[in-house]
């Protein structure tokens, strides 16, 4: 089964203080390290044990610049069999649809029978997956965490909903499938790998080699921008409730509904 | 030997003469025994490289003192007391067994003996020897049986009990020393009856006493005594040799060998291969132990070597919170793994995967890579480097946990293992309460410090940790050192990062290390984290001199630099006991320094745990170690903390800031709370310092809340 | 400005919380909106939740198809590309069927997408002015949305608060039968529910997090009973899991797991860094302890200094009774 995986370069939350730059336009980009999207990274590592499984090939594939060329490497340390990087100056400012564009026309040279990305990358949009499904017309299903291959024509899938409640679906291929971390345990992958992988030649592909309308793409045709980045006023330190215990009971009840807690 | 009695080489068995039938006894136990070993050496042929034959006059000192002198037996006193007897009456009755074998087939054979009084003296110490081996034999046979040391159980999940083989070579030993003495005691007995000389027999000796039980039974009678004990003897003696290589007592061969090719360096770790230089090692397939080819013979000679003591076990922290490591069985389960796989009969099978095979990943992890075991070996097997290749296979192979992922990548991205920022790794020194109190330089370029002060990790970043780091500032300040620290350019000193196979990963840290270093110009280096300062003394090369700051501070108080203030009240209700952390007590024998700190400070009563020094017990693990989540019955840190009730302290001194974060923990999680404190040694000179204003550590009264 | 079409999400024949908030969140898109409720499903079940939202919707749409007994986002996505007219703007709840719905749904329908939307600041001509947060909430960003053609905005929840007005009276369109057949790739096969003491707190909202100020294992029920009063899971620190009171999978830490919820409850808990680590996003931190200078409360939104073994029975009692008085 051949199957490709769409990655993305984000700033690791788990390593970074995100925040906002002195202008209070945007988040302080200069001391950011980046990693790969940790759910695409999962993706991956599914990706890899279904191909072990069946057989097949795994593609890594970004929408980006060569900044995003370290992830595309980083993924065929882990065993990604080959990777390709989209990039064109036309697909600057690209929103979701954007870039569901570029991947739709990615895809549709190359026949593969799965494609998978990760539920939601540090803009917690959860978008591409779905756009990219329905500009295909492929079948798609958010929230995976457990993937069973049928045969070569289906999938049964878990999809997670509330409650931590486990939906079963059955799903044919192709399809788009967006995963869930904690699907599987992801392999490490040391820097000797990465090293390893460190001059191997990754495809660029541009918006004439994908066919790609320029006008589809980009900050011009997006329709949802971001005009800020900005911090909501926070009070300073914990604000201590005073009172009788059923006072403080009544406040802080109040609180957390407000917070969206408590319903 | 004397004359009247003809050797068994001149008597006859049946149809054969003693002459033939014993050289062809031997011939052919000889030849087993070197196709035996012929093919127990074929791995090790086959095996990666292991430089061990430098520094000869070292090692043959070293061979000396703990082969020769069994310098590690006496750790266990009747046990080891025991050994040495046996070992001595081996090497006494080497000489003798030698003889006795030319008896068989030469007639006219004279042991090269010693006149007059020196030759009683030579034979009596051969009779004792056997007498004496005997006795230990019935005494290590009835210890087995009757007394069952717990070092030497099997646990169920590693097969059957060992007692049978053991008790069944005991008793092949003491069939030997028997058969030895009848033919000695039955030939003593003949020429006494037929009026010969008798040769010296040593009084009250084994052989002795068969000569006196012997000399009313008749001539021919003694006669067949006499040859069929030699028969026996030699018998048993081949079939021991022969039988030693498919077990414990192989041993017995191998441990010259082990012992002379042992690790010389304490506190380093092997390099991914022999004979290949970092920049080489692109070209190397695979990294680590994943097969048994991938050990190096001298390990591989290691798993032959052991001789199933259980004392590493015994002292493993890890074995004992119910880990599933076990250092022993480590060790077997690879031997028996090695005879199954190249068996002496038939042909090799190799290449199985060790982990998932004899080995589980957690029993790979869950070593603390203390060195305890190490420490205890009499045969100095060693298990750090094996544990350290076996995980370099695991990572080469992706295959880590996740909780470990978390913090490499970290380290990978910034520097050290929490994610933190690279530029507030020296934040430490600029908090409100501890800026005005010291000044600490931060180094760049060649800014004219002396002394680097090597913080590592945890003490930049830990909050608690944090305090130690400030303690030992304020120490190098009052004693006028010149000194700065890396601040942001430093990074992980990767001790652990290596430990845990992540060699790669290790280099790139310690390059960067290094040409931060090398680029601040210093002429020394102190560290107040052993972990660090085995980095930096035995990771890294072409270093100046690494100095832990127990070590620094035991200088200057004796040369008057540091004075503490007199003794204060509280000092009536506490007991403390230093705690040796595994990086600076074990692995580099620095025991004396934060002891004479301590006992130079009035008022300071000081007690030690029964495991102390060298035995110290394992607060839990350092470095990624506190990333990993074991299974296991209870944590090493709580028993250490009840170690140091047992021994009646209240305070408990550490020089480590791991060390610190365990028993910390351990206290809180045994509910001692209250009732038991730990103090980081700088910390507590800090508070003691005689200076001219206080420093808020002596203001604070409570340790900080974590 | 365009219709404004909200997705009821509903289950037992009753709409979900969300069903209100859509309400709410569509009057701040446009004060003067009536919003049209739009409900798939089948049977009697369909019919109560129709019946019930005439209350907040002026209009609302059914559409009953026994395909669609179980909401399946692929087969609902196509039915709604069916009824709703061009340039509509659909609100619909952000939550594992609206991820799964809605992206799609804007493709298909040619719309703008934005998802999570956690306030809406109004419209300015063709723009939306919405507000998201990004990096696990560290950070809120400003949004202009082009809803010239139309727009999908899938909502936080709990984030727009249902408005306190009179009963609308509204009226339930039947539009079915503009609905036939619906076939799609993907088909739903069952529900599998997880064994009861099978909680990952990772997906957990709400937390009620316990340390050692719990103090002994038959205490730990207290805080079970406060989580099952606020629907929320019990989650604990590393000395509790040590000390077998809690299974190592709810424990939050460096070597524990890591939790985003939106709020977290430090009961007993004194604010370790390696406890904290193991908490990301920026979840509105109670914390509650009886040593008023423990680290947390220098992390905390809120502190209460206070025995949580008092302090939390009564807090329960008044989740429960405000429970009561909700439904």
């Amino acid at each position: 089964m051949d199957i490709l995986v769409c990655a993305k370069r984000v700033p690791d939350t788990s390593e970074n203080e995100i925040e906002l730059n002195r202008a209070g336009n945007d988040i302080e980009r200069d001391d950011l390290v980046y990693s790969v999207n940790e759910a695409d990274n999962y993706a991956v590592e599914e990706a890899l044990q279904i191909a072990d499984r069946t057989g097949g090939k795994v593609t890594v594939v970004t929408v980006g610049s060569d900044d995003d060329e370290e992830i595309l490497r980083r993924e065929m340390a882990m065993g990604a069999h080959q990777s390709v990087l989209l990039s064109d100056d036309a697909f600057t400012g690209s929103d979701g649809k954007g870039i569901a564009t570029v991947l739709k026309a990615f895809v549709q040279k190359r026949p593969y029978d799965l494609i998978l990305t990760g539920v939601q990358a540090e803009d917690g949009a959860a978008q591409v997956g779905g756009m990219l499904a329905a500009l295909l017309d492929y079948p798609f299903a958010s929230l995976v965490n457990s993937i069973e291959v049928l045969d070569g024509k289906k999938l049964k899938v878990c999809r997670e909903i509330a409650g931590g409640d486990k939906e079963m679906s059955e799903i044919d291929l192709p399809c788009v499938l967006s995963i869930q971390t904690g699907i599987n345990e992801p392999r490490y992958v040391g820097m000797r790998g990465i090293r390893q992988v460190a001059s191997v030649e990754i495809p660029t592909l541009g918006a004439a080699d994908l066919g790609v309308d320029a006008g589809a793409v980009g900050e011009a045709a997006a329709k949802v921008k971001r005009a800020d980045y900005f911090v909501p006023a926070l009070g300073k330190g914990a604000e201590m409730l005073a009172g009788s215990s059923e006072e403080i009971a009544d406040k802080l009840i109040e609180l957390m509904k407000a917070k969206g807690g408590l319903n | 030997m004397f004359e009247g009695v003809q050797s068994p080489a001149q008597a006859t068995y049946g149809p054969f003469s003693g002459q033939i039938l014993f050289s062809v006894l031997m011939l052919l136990g000889l030849a087993c025994f070197a196709y035996i070993v012929m093919k127990r050496m074929a791995p090790l042929l086959r095996a990666e490289s292991d430089f061990r034959f430098d520094r000869p006059l070292v090692r043959l000192g070293r061979l000396g003192r703990f082969w020769l002198g069994q310098w590690k037996h006496p750790r266990y006193r009747f046990a080891g007391s025991i050994h040495i007897l046996i070992f001595t009456g081996f090497l006494v009755l080497a000489t003798r067994a030698f003889s006795l074998l030319i008896l068989g087939v030469s007639g006219s054979f004279v042991m090269p003996g010693f006149p007059g009084m020196a030759g009683h003296i030579y034979d009596g110490i051969n009779d004792y020897g056997a007498t004496i081996v005997f006795l230990c034999m019935v005494i290590a046979a009835t210890r087995r049986l009757v007394f069952k040391p717990a070092r030497y159980e099997v646990p169920a999940r590693y097969g059957k009990g060992h007692k049978a083989d053991a008790i069944f070579l005991l008793g092949l030993i003491a069939i030997l020393m028997l058969a030895e003495s009848v033919f000695e005691g039955s030939k003593a007995a003949l020429q006494a009856q037929q009026g010969q000389p008798v040769e010296f027999l040593a009084v009250l000796s084994l052989p002795w006493m068969f000569k006196n039980a012997f000399l009313s039974i008749s001539a021919p009678a003694l006669w067949d005594l006499y040859r069929a004990s030699y028969l026996l003897d030699v018998v048993t003696f081949f079939f021991l040799l022969c039988y030693r290589p498919f077990g414990i007592q192989f041993h017995v061969e191998t441990s010259l060998f082990a012992v002379y090719f042992a690790k010389l360096d304490r506190g380093t770790v092997k390099p991914v291969r022999w004979g290949v230089t970092d920049d080489q090692l692109d070209k190397v397939k695979s990294f680590g132990v994943k097969t048994f080819q991938d050990f190096t013979w001298k390990h591989m000679l290691d798993f032959y070597s052991c001789a199933d003591c259980g004392r590493c076990s015994d002292n493993c922290p890890a074995n004992a919170v119910g880990r599933p490591l076990s250092p022993r069985f480590l060790t077997i389960k690879a031997r028996d793994y090695a005879f199954q796989h190249y068996p002496v009969l038939g042909s090799s099978n190799n290449g199985t995967p060790l982990i998932g095979g004899i080995y589980s990943e957690d029993e790979i992890w869950s070593c603390t890579t203390c060195g305890a075991c190490e420490e205890e070996c009499p045969l100095l097997i060693e298990y750090i480097d094996k544990i350290v290749d076996l995980r370099r296979g695991l990572v080469d192979d992706g295959n880590v946990p996740k909780s470990i992922q978390k913090a490499l990548k970290a380290i990978e991205s910034r520097g050290n293992p929490y994610g933190k920022m690279e530029k507030k790794r020296a934040d430490w020194t600029k908090t409100k309460e501890f800026q005005p109190t010291c000044d600490v330089k931060v180094l760049n370029g060649s800014n004219g410090a002396d002394t680097l002060y090597f913080v590592d990790s945890i003490t930049s970043f830990d909050d608690r940790m944090q305090s130690i780091g400030q303690a030992a500032a304020r120490i190098l300040n009052d004693v006028g050192e010149n000194f700065g620290i890396l601040g942001p350019a430093e990074k992980d000193s990767g001790h652990d990062v290596r430990r845990f196979g992540e060699e790669t990963l290790f280099m790139a840290l310690r390059d960067h290390n290094l040409e931060a270093i090398k680029a601040s110009g210093i002429k020394r280096i102190v560290t107040s984290d052993p972990h660090a300062y085995n980095a930096l003394k035995h990771d890294y090369k072409d270093l100046p001199p690494v100095e832990h700051i127990s070590q620094l501070i035991a200088r200057e108080v004796k040369s008057g630099k540091i004075k503490f203030n007199p003794a204060e009240a509280e000092d009536n209700s506490k007991v403390y006991v230093y705690h040796d952390p595994c990086y600076l007590g074990r692995h580099n024998q620095v025991y004396d320094d934060p002891r004479e700190v301590l006992d130079a400070i009035p008022g300071v009563k000081r007690v030690e745990m029964a495991r102390s020094r060298d035995r110290s017990f394992c607060c839990g693990g350092g470095g990624l170690m506190l990333f990993y989540e074991p299974q296991e019955e209870q944590r090493m840190g709580v028993k250490r903390v009840q170690m140091a009730a047992e021994a009646g302290a209240n305070v408990i001194v550490t020089a480590c800031p791991f060390c610190m974060v365990n028993i910390e923990d351990a206290i809180k999680v045994s509910g001692m709370e209250g009732k038991m404190t730990a103090i980081d040694l700088a910390e507590l000179v800090d508070g003691r310092l005689a200076r001219a204003v206080p420093s808020p550590a002596e203001i604070k009264e409570e340790p900080v809340m974590v | 400005m365009a219709r404004i079409f909200a997705y009821i999400e509903h289950k037992g024949g009753v709409a979900e919380d969300s069903a209100a908030e859509l309400a709410a969140a569509a009057r701040k898109i446009d004060a003067n909106a009536s919003p049209t409720a739009i409900v798939t499903g089948w049977g009697t079940e369909l019919d109560a939740v129709c019946e019930g939202l005439r209350a907040t919707y002026a209009e609302v749409w059914k559409i009953a198809n026994a395909s669609l007994a179980y909401p399946n986002a692929e087969l609902i996505r196509k039915a709604l590309v069916k009824v709703l007219p061009a340039g509509s703007i659909v609100l619909a709840p952000h939550d594992h069927f609206g991820i799964d719905l809605s992206p799609g749904l804007s493709i298909k329908l040619n719309a703008a997408f934005v998802s999570d939307v956690t306030a809406i600041d109004g419209a300015e001509g063709t723009y939306l002015k919405l507000v998201r947060q990004e990096f696990g909430g560290q950070v809120s960003t400003h949004v202009r949305c082009d809803i010239s053609s139309g727009a999908v905005l899938n909502l936080r929840g709990g984030a727009f608060k249902p408005l306190d007005t009179a009963p609308v009276g509204g009226h339930v369109i039947d539009k079915s039968a503009e609905v036939a057949d619906l076939v799609a790739g993907r088909r739903y096969l069952e529900t599998l529910v997880p064994e009861a003491g099978d909680v990952d707190i990772t997906k957990e909202p709400v937390l009620v997090s316990i340390g050692r100020g719990i103090q002994e294992q038959d205490n730990v029920a207290i805080a079970q009973e406060l989580a099952d009063a606020m629907g929320a899971a019990v989650s604990c620190s590393r000395p509790v899991v040590d000390a077998k009171w809690m299974p190592k999978s709810r424990q939050v830490g460096s070597s524990g797991q890591t939790v985003k919820p939106k709020i977290y409850l430090a009961c007993g808990i004194s604010g370790s860094f390696q406890h904290l680590a193991g908490l990301k996003g920026s979840p509105f931190i109670v914390a509650i302890n009886k040593n008023p200078r423990a680290p947390i409360f220098q992390v905390a939104d809120v502190g209460i200094v206070a025995d949580i073994l008092e302090f939390l029975p009564e807090l329960t009692n008044k989740v429960r009774e405000m429970k009561k008085v909700s439904v």
